[in-house]
């Protein structure tokens, strides 16, 4: 086991200027993702960061494990490929609320469904960052911004509801302000097999000037003797709304992507190291001789 | 059509302009049918005509019915029987009678030949590449590729997967081939429109990726399960910002096989999106061809292991940096569609950013160009008139050619559509040069004139959603030809 997180700071040129502003949440998310690496062991060749489009996607970066930064959105779809085609990789999707929530809504509700053994970290500032503060989707009811003058007046989204509706393999939220417990919850989920989703609280201390700090920890609470295994008590607590429950929500173990697809029922080995197989071609090619 | 042909059918079903030239036949299709038991088996008994006529082996024909129905039950599969047999009867009777006349022999030759529709030679070829992941959203005419890999995937042990939309099918494409398979995404023209912003990334990230584009006719949904050659812009063009691409279409079943097998290969080694296009017509065609020689095709791998200060996008001469994966050596990748250094991370650099941009769109797409294969050349290098098409055209037109029997006039086929090479130009010298393609506007002769600075004469285009005949461009070509 190794404990010391410093093996995941990049000493690349590139990850020396980080972007992020002065104060960002972002940067706490980074430390709380190196401890949790470190304790649970992991080397940065077994860890895969696949990112989407905002600050929080800058992620892979500032960190030295394997990362692709991609599209706005889809990081998900990318990282279940990237699981799927390797098992024995540790694979993280990361993005921001508008990323993952907005962009890539449909990868979201389908990787529920399809349950890759993948961790979905967003980072929900409740606002876009790199955009310069349009409202997102979990932006609140009545906060104004530059592109929503009248306040915003569309519900916003619930994540822990709507993965529990459901029945996603894991569901989590937390406040990137608690280092400890938001290191265990992404332990947790990292460990988990299945799809784990945790919303990770953080101020975007630049566009976001409600949900600050203070806010968030005025505004939350932990769940206590909680059991994530009842998913009705699991919704419930999904809806409340201020103030905000933290925690692991809902725990439901079912068989992931790669259990359950052909390729991996008798042989083990990542795809990069097969051969394709030529007899079984020879034997369709023969059995198209008389029809 | 011509006066030769016949048609056999209910009159109620023939158009009266075709009545007048061609030499119908009554034949009573659905009484038959419902005299088997439900209007249902009117194809089996038209199939059983068919035969009859051909005076083919009606065990062949049961046999095929009876693997063909056996999930559906036994009564399923007697009653079909019976309706082909039933048909058949007709058939033989019709010539007895010399009602109509089929004149052929039997062909031993090609009695170990294969049956292959240009779905399976697509689908055979991936497999045969080295393919072991297909992410696909059904459309219209790509679907069966997938659905052909679907009920092999457990025998070649491979990942297939219906996923939500065209977008997460290409995204997961290239998440395969990042971490070192060799995937392929199946599509038709408005799955293929949605996944150009990942085509880009592909450009971007020089992340490899097969896709299978399946043409029909479009904008929008166009006709569905119609045929066109409309896509090719949408190829070269798809995706925003400059990078290569490289564009196949084969020309017949067999090259279908040979040309996606190979597809693999090429993403493989430039790290660049390998658009094969098909159309409605070759995918659906069946075909008899000889044996398919396995040993052809050879899977190049150009996986690298990482070293300890590994550069995912290290500037090299030819344009092409060493493509290392998750899990194979010390190093550690970074891959990324923002502009960025040799190792990956983001860069804002002004001169990186001239060095990258030169490198994805300059120097890669010159070491490509310098190894593209040629057209095919059909008949005298030195005759004075030459055709020109690309892809599913290739028979047809040399069928045509055949019959049009001149010694004055070739054929130069592509498929190896994009990037082309600069020494074909004098291919072209000095020739009048008629152009083939099944759209409006004639996109690759738009191509050649703009890549190489050709242009054509003539151009003999159909764009009605059917595929050309022998016949039609024949008498096309007989028309320039004057
Ligand atoms: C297809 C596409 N549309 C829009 C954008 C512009 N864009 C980049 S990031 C972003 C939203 C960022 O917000 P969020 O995901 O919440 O991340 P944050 O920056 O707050 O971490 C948008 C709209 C894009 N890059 N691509
Ligand atoms: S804009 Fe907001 S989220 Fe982005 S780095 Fe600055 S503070 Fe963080």
């Amino acid at each position: 086991m190794n404990l010391n997180p410093k093996i995941f700071e990049s000493k690349r040129p590139g990850s020396q200027d980080v972007a992020w502003c002065p104060g960002c949440g972002n940067f706490g998310i980074r430390n709380i993702l190196m401890n949790a690496l470190a304790e649970l062991g992991l080397t940065p060749q077994e860890v895969v960061i696949i990112s989407g489009i905002g600050q929080a996607a800058k992620m892979p970066h500032y960190i030295n494990v394997h990362g692709y930064h991609t599209l706005h959105g889809r990081a998900i779809p990318i990282a279940t490929a990237v699981k799927a085609s390797n098992p024995e990789l540790t694979v993280i999707a990361e993005g921001g609320d508008g990323d993952m929530y907005a962009e890539g809504g449909n990868h979201l509700l389908h990787a529920i469904r399809r349950n890759p053994d993948i961790t979905v970290l967003i980072h929900d500032n409740q606002i876009y960052g790199l955009t310069k503060g349009q409202a997102s989707p979990t932006t609140m009811l009545g906060m104004k911004t530059p592109t929503q003058p009248w306040g915003v007046f569309e519900e916003p989204f619930n994540p822990i509801a709507l993965a529990i509706a459901l029945n996603a393999s894991f569901v989590a939220r937390t406040f990137m302000g608690y280092f400890k417990e938001s290191v265990e919850i992404i332990k947790k989920a990292i460990r988990h097999k299945g799809l784990a989703i945790v919303d990770i609280l953080h101020p975007c201390v630049s566009f976001n000037k409600v949900n600050t700090y203070q806010w968030y920890r005025e505004h939350t609470y932990w769940m206590e003797d909680h059991d994530p295994y009842n998913r009705e008590d699991a919704f419930k607590r999904a809806i409340e709304s201020d103030p905000l429950p933290l925690g692991i929500f809902y725990i439901n173990e079912r068989p992931t992507f790669e259990e359950m697809s052909p390729a991996y029922k008798r042989n083990k080995m990542p795809l990069w190291k097969r051969e394709p197989k030529i007899e079984e071609i020879k034997k369709i090619l023969d059995s198209k001789r008389r029809f | 059509m011509s006066e030769n042909t016949v048609v056999l059918g209910e009159r109620e079903n023939v158009e009266d302009e075709f009545l007048e030239k061609v030499n119908f036949i009554e034949i009573p299709l659905s009484r038959m049918a419902k005299e088997v038991g439900s209007p249902l088996y009117l194809n089996t008994v038209a199939a059983g005509v068919i035969a009859g006529l051909f005076y083919a082996d009606i065990e062949v024909l049961e046999e095929y019915l009876r693997k063909r129905f056996a999930s559906k039950g036994e009564k399923v599969v007697d009653r079909n029987i019976e309706a082909a047999i039933k048909g058949y009867k007709l058939g033989r009777t019709l010539c007895e009678e010399g009602i109509v006349g089929v004149e052929v022999s039997r062909d031993r030759s090609v009695k170990d030949e294969i049956l292959l529709s240009g779905t399976e030679a697509v689908a055979l070829g991936a497999l045969a590449g080295g393919m072991n992941f297909l992410s696909f959203y059904p459309m219209s005419p790509s679907t069966g590729v997938a659905v052909f890999l679907a009920q092999h995937a457990e025998d070649f042990e491979i990942i297939v997967e219906q996923v939500e939309d065209e977008i997460s099918a290409i995204n997961m494409a290239l998440g395969a081939w990042f971490a070192g398979a060799r995937a392929m995404v199946t599509t038709s023209g408005g799955g293929f429109a949605l996944m150009t912003e990942a085509i880009s990334l592909a450009g971007m990230a020089e992340n490899p990726v097969v896709i299978h584009l399946a043409q029909r006719p479009s904008p929008a949904t166009g006709l569905p399960t119609r045929t066109m050659q409309g896509d090719l812009n949408l190829a070269l063009h798809a995706g925003h910002g400059e990078f290569p691409r490289i564009i196949l279409a084969p020309g017949s079943i067999e090259e279908a096989f040979y040309l996606t097998a190979e597809a693999f290969n090429l993403a493989d080694k430039y790290q660049v999106p390998v658009i094969v296009m098909t159309d409605e017509y070759l995918v659906d065609t069946y075909y008899n061809i000889p044996d398919i020689e396995l040993d052809r095709i050879k899977v190049e791998k150009y996986i690298v292991e990482a070293e300890e200060d590994y550069k995912r996008y290290k500037l090299t001469e030819d344009g092409i940096s060493p493509r290392a994966i998750p899990g194979y050596g010390k190093g550690i990748i970074v891959a990324n569609g923002n502009e960025h250094d040799e190792y990956g991370d983001i860069t804002e650099d002004g001169e990186l950013s001239r060095l990258m941009q030169e490198k994805r769109a300059i120097k890669k797409l010159e070491t490509i160009k310098k190894n593209a294969k040629l057209p095919k050349l059909v008949g005298d290098k030195n005759a004075k008139y030459l055709v020109i098409g690309w892809g599913s055209t290739y028979y047809v037109i040399k069928d045509a050619l055949e019959q049009l029997n001149r010694d004055d006039v070739a054929f130069l086929h592509f498929s190896w559509v994009y990037p082309l090479r600069d020494d074909i130009k004098e291919l072209f010298d000095g020739k009048v040069l008629i152009d083939i393609e099944g759209n409006v506007t004639a996109q690759f002769a738009q191509l050649l004139k703009k890549e190489i600075g050709v242009n054509v004469s003539y151009k003999i285009l159909k764009y009605d959603g059917r595929p050309f005949s022998v016949e039609e461009i024949l008498d096309a070509l007989k028309e320039v030809l004057e």
